[in-house]
């Protein structure tokens, strides 16, 4: 097979060999192309005056959301912080008297956040939520760490109807078992009666 | 000796009339060429500085300035420190050679308008472009890393092979001149420039010209997508500066000697000399950066494959037609 | 002392100094610089005496083709510390007699050229065009003979370079 393999090896040498003309035509119209270019309007978007609206779910500034009824979404469950690669968010968690949890303190640092979503995707409850302000620049590193205040919002985000104190199956003040929505009342273990 | 002194202080006005004019045009065609490339890519360009980003240059040239100058731990010390000034001198040193106009009349003394009119100066041209293969290679080894010694190593082949076709395609322009001095070439083609009857020549000398500068199809020596920057990849500041500016300045003398050689230099009607000798640097210039905006970079084996085996055979046949031709 | 004698003796200087420097040099690219700086200062020697056509030869080819050909392949193989071993004592002695032998030969040659101790410097300016007519119409055979031999090494070289890259490219196939 020696001499089909070398017939094979030269192909594409043979087959890169263009005629003069063919070379010619092909320069010019590149030549035209870029030349044509110099006659079209630049697509650059001169940014600090004009800027683009960012699609929503673009990854930037990170917010704490509060549910439709004003109460933080937040129940310090942890899951951002254990999730978060760079380990740029901590907090601490308590419970208030009415049964629900909240988180005492609720930090983040900016300056080693990498804005990857991971932990807009662990929330269970919607609270933590990346927003597209991504302008969160400073001189100062250390003011880049962000305390609770300066990170709640007082909306939704972009899940404005969901309220996880509603759904999940957890007694507190607001609503005993049973009472949350698509939930039965608890069966009673110690009777057998249908 | 009231004589000399005077010719002395001529020499020294010329070569600082040239010298400053030479750095400013370099720092503006950089900016034309960032404005230029940017609309054939349908960018706006540099815009900040100044109206238009007119300030781009010195914004450049501060920044450049006041940044740290660098020297790798590993490097070789002395020579890493010289390369940059070997590449930005032999390309200032070029335009020692290149007439700008016709004698000047100055309270009755006619001062010719060439900083030094040497009767080998088409060799000395030569001469000083094979001297900044140096910077480029001792730049690449003293910087002690291997993309810089990669860029050096290929910057060093290309720029000695592209040689030979260069010197090759000006054979015919000093037969047809009769000389190798700038000046008598001028003089030479007061008729007609010599584009009109060395079109091969001339398309050989720029192909190969542009690869002495190591401008895109030819930037292999600084190929970013595979070396960084090549051979300039550990400088910083003024002397990756001074690279940066050898580069342009050598575009502007690539630009003078194609006219000088082929375009009639700063003949032609109307306007005064050195006028003529600006307008087609200033095209050859622009073309370049058109080139630049269009051309992808060629492979390592094609490039020397060019060379070698198309144009340092054309300019051959060239020599023998142009001899034949002078001959009969 | 004329400004041309003062000239020749301070290039002659740095031609000796460079060389020595050159030849003594462990680092082979600070040599082969060296070396290129003593290049530099023959060429301007041969300006000094008239001959601008060889001065620009001698930068173009040697120091523009042979020195970076040099460089090159030193950049290319990868650079060994060199032994601080000194060289055998015989290679030392045949060195140093026939350096003597040369030195002896200069200064005799010196003192035969000019018996009284003296050889005026008297600076001429061959042009470029004298300089070929006389090159090409006096010693025609000579650059002809020549050239015959820098063909003949071409051929060689591509004759060796083909069988080569055929040997090379057959062991290829062999491995597929």
């Amino acid at each position: 097979m020696p001499s089909e393999n070398r017939k094979n090896r030269t192909k594409p040498a043979q087959s890169s060999e263009v005629s003069l003309a063919e070379t010619l035509k092909a320069f010019g119209c590149g030549f035209a192309t870029t030349a044509k270019h110099l006659l079209r309007k630049p697509i650059t978007e001169q940014y600090p005056e004009e800027k683009r609206q960012l699609p929503p779910r673009s990854r930037a500034r990170i917010v704490l959301t509060r549910d439709p009824e004003g109460d933080e979404r937040c129940v310090a469950c942890y899951l951002c912080s254990a999730v978060c690669p760079v380990s740029c968010i901590s907090m601490q968690s308590a419970q208030r008297e009415d049964g629900r949890r909240y988180a005492v303190w609720f930090r983040i640092n900016f300056g080693r956040c990498i804005y990857c979503g991971l932990c807009e995707e662990a929330c269970p409850t919607s609270a933590i939520q990346l927003t597209p302000d991504f302008e969160n620049c400073r001189r100062d590193i250390l003011t880049l760490v962000f305390e609770k205040q300066d990170l709640l919002v007082d909306h939704g985000g972009k899940d404005r109807e969901y309220n996880f104190y509603r759904h999940a199956g957890i007694a507190t003040d607001g609503a005993g078992k049973g009472a949350h929505f698509d939930e039965d009342q608890p069966v009673d273990p110690t009777t057998n009666l249908p | 000796m009231i004589n000399w002194i005077a010719g002395f202080i001529v020499l020294l006005i010329k070569s600082g009339l040239v010298l400053g004019i030479l750095l400013l045009l370099a720092s503006y065609l950089v900016w034309v060429e960032r404005k230029l490339l940017a609309r054939l890519q349908v960018r706006l360009g540099p815009n900040r500085a100044g109206k238009f980003g007119l300030l781009q240059p010195i914004a450049d040239a501060i920044k450049l300035l006041t940044k740290e100058d660098i020297v790798p731990a590993a490097a070789d010390r002395p020579i890493f420190l010289l390369a940059p000034a070997v590449v930005a001198l032999t390309a200032l040193l070029m335009f020692a050679v290149v007439p700008v106009g016709r004698d000047l009349v100055l309270f009755g003394r006619s001062i010719p308008m060439v900083i030094s009119d040497i009767n080998v100066a088409l060799l000395m041209v030569f001469a000083l472009s094979s001297l900044g293969v140096y910077g480029v290679a001792l730049g690449g080894w003293a910087s002690n890393s291997k993309f810089a010694l990669i860029g050096g190593i290929r910057g060093a082949a290309q720029m000695v092979s592209y040689e030979l076709p260069l010197g090759l395609s000006l054979v015919p322009v000093v037969m047809l001149a009769h000389s190798f001095s700038l000046v008598d070439i001028v003089n030479a083609q007061a008729a007609y420039p010599f584009i009109l009857v060395q079109p091969l020549a001339f398309a050989i000398f720029v192909i190969s010209a542009m690869a002495e500068s190591k401008r895109i199809p030819f930037d292999l020596p600084e190929a970013e997508n595979e070396l960084g920057a090549g051979f300039h990849t550990e400088y910083s500041g003024m002397r990756f500066g001074l690279f940066f500016l050898g580069e342009y300045v050598h575009v502007q003398v690539l630009g003078a000697l194609v006219s000088v050689f082929f375009l009639g230099g700063w003949r032609g009607p109307w306007l005064p000399g050195p006028a003529w000798l600006f307008v087609k640097i200033t095209i050859v210039a622009l073309i370049m950066i058109w080139v630049r905006g269009t051309l992808p970079r060629l492979r390592y084996d094609q490039l020397m494959a060019m060379c070698w085996k198309v144009l340092v055979p054309a300019a051959l046949v060239n020599i023998v037609i142009t001899g034949f031709v002078i001959l009969i | 002392m004329t400004i041309y004698a003062l000239l020749f003796y301070l290039l002659a200087a740095v031609i000796l100094v460079s060389t020595a420097i050159a030849v003594t040099r462990r680092n082979l690219v600070h040599a082969a610089i060296f070396l290129v700086a003593s290049f530099f200062a023959s060429a301007l020697l041969f300006y000094l005496l008239g001959a601008p056509l060889l001065a620009m030869l001698e930068i173009i080819v040697y120091v523009g083709a042979i020195m970076v050909l040099f460089l090159f392949v030193i950049m290319m193989l990868k650079e060994k510390p060199a032994s601080n071993r000194p060289a055998a004592r015989g290679r030392k002695l045949w060195t140093a007699t026939l350096g003597l032998i040369y030195l002896l030969a200069v200064i005799l040659l010196v003192f035969a050229t000019g018996p009284r101790g003296q050889t005026p410097l008297t600076p001429a300016v061959a042009s470029p065009a004298a300089f070929g007519r006389y090159l090409f119409q006096g010693h025609w055979l000579g650059i002809e003979i020549a050239s015959l031999l820098l063909l003949i090494a071409l051929i060689g070289v591509l004759h060796l370079g083909h069988t080569a890259a055929r040997r090379t490219a057959a062991g290829i196939e062999e491995e597929k």
